[in-house]
């Protein structure tokens, strides 16, 4: 099992320009990342989404290099969005899918069959040309170079140890320091781009 | 190619109301009259479709696409708009995304009596939004395209179209 916070300090050394969007990890990366105007920590506006709004950003922003953080729970919610990445195949996205084996936000419950998917296996038989998967930090480590050095979309499951939340939601502390909106703002501005 | 008579909602027609708002991606998943607009759709250079399976990724890829400076248009059926209740709420409207989405009206007839509750809870499961929304019926109504284009634009907030005609399904 890997730890979050480790595994996205290894990779903040080899994240040079790329918009990256945190997903599940944002309350690690937001301590960790030097170019936040070039994050998009949208927190969670609704479960499922997050491979297909970094699709969406990928597609349209095809000379940045796009970093998602996705989670499995998120994977198995609409797992009918790895064909649509593997059709649409944007070259400069990074599909990478934190796996804890449960749903940790609402007290630690497993996903179902949480310690017998495969998910580098069906995002390869979805059509991603490239998958990883990897269960200690090391192994991670060694093949990042290679893994953003090819071109996307690649897909990397990552076993996570669980950071169990179990307070009402209202009574948690907020880590996100911006609104999602101006999240996405602050990302237009620093690119330029005008618009709604 | 199928032969579309004088006032109908022509694939054609809806084809320019989305070259006129610069749309660049429709994020779509097929409903049952749709095909000829898509044969149309596909065959232009200057637009990216985007399949998914499932209507509420259609949200999020939209909103994607938007963060990145593209103007998506969302091309689905009512059934599955109301299944993406969640993905609409969170992705659409908290992101303010100023998208429209072209929702073909199951169920829908001029004469207001329908028997498939896909019809009967469209317009409701909308109002329950706050989602404004214009129904195009034939050739005449779409400019009402243009009109969700500029107020999807000036709200950053998600519109929608309802194609009462589903392209010459229903009302036949």
């Amino acid at each position: 099992m890997i730890d979050t916070a480790e595994m996205l300090k290894a990779f903040a050394p080899h994240r040079g320009d790329s918009i990256v969007i945190p997903g599940r990890g944002g309350r690690h990366w937001t301590q960790i990342s030097d170019q936040p105007n070039r994050d998009l920590p949208v927190g969670d506006p609704a479960m499922g989404g997050h491979a297909s709004f970094g699709l969406g950003v990928a597609l349209s922003l095809p000379d940045e290099r796009v970093i998602l953080f996705d989670s499995e729970g998120d994977v198995l919610m609409n797992m009918g969005a790895l064909p649509t990445i593997a059709e649409k195949a944007p070259k400069n996205f990074y599909h990478f899918m934190l796996d804890n084996e449960c749903y940790a936000t609402t007290g630690g419950q497993p996903v179902p069959n949480a310690k017998n998917i495969a998910y580098d296996v069906i995002a390869k038989g979805s059509g991603y040309p490239a998958t990883y998967a990897f269960d200690n930090l090391e192994d991670f480590a060694t093949h990042l170079e290679e893994i953003l050095g090819q071109p996307g979309p690649v897909f990397v499951a990552l076993k996570v140890n669980p950071e169990v939340e179990n307070t009402p939601i209202g009574a948690r502390v907020r880590w996100q320091t911006r609104s999602r909106t101006q999240v996405i703002d602050d990302l237009k501005d620093e690119l330029g781009i005008e618009g709604p | 190619m199928t032969q579309h008579g004088e006032g109908e909602l022509s694939p054609e027609v809806v084809m320019a109301e989305m070259k006129k708002n610069g749309v660049t991606h429709v994020v779509w998943l097929p409903d049952s009259e749709t095909n000829f607009l898509y044969l149309l759709m596909e065959a232009d250079p200057d637009l990216d479709l985007i399949p998914v399976s499932r209507e509420g990724q259609a949200f999020s890829t939209a909103a994607g696409l938007t963060v990145g400076g593209k103007k998506p248009v969302i091309l689905i059926q009512n059934t599955g708009m109301m299944e993406s209740g969640d993905s609409l709420r969170g992705w659409g409207l908290s992101l303010n995304i100023p998208v429209v989405m072209m929702v073909g009206y199951r169920g829908w007839t001029r004469h207001g009596v329908n028997t498939d509750t896909a019809a009967t809870y469209t317009e409701r499961f909308l109002n329950a939004f706050g989602i404004q929304y214009y129904l195009v019926e034939n050739g005449e109504d779409a400019p009402r395209i243009s009109v969700a284009f500029e107020e999807a634009s000036r709200t950053r907030r998600p519109v929608a179209v309802l194609v009462g005609d589903e392209y010459h399904g229903f009302n036949r």
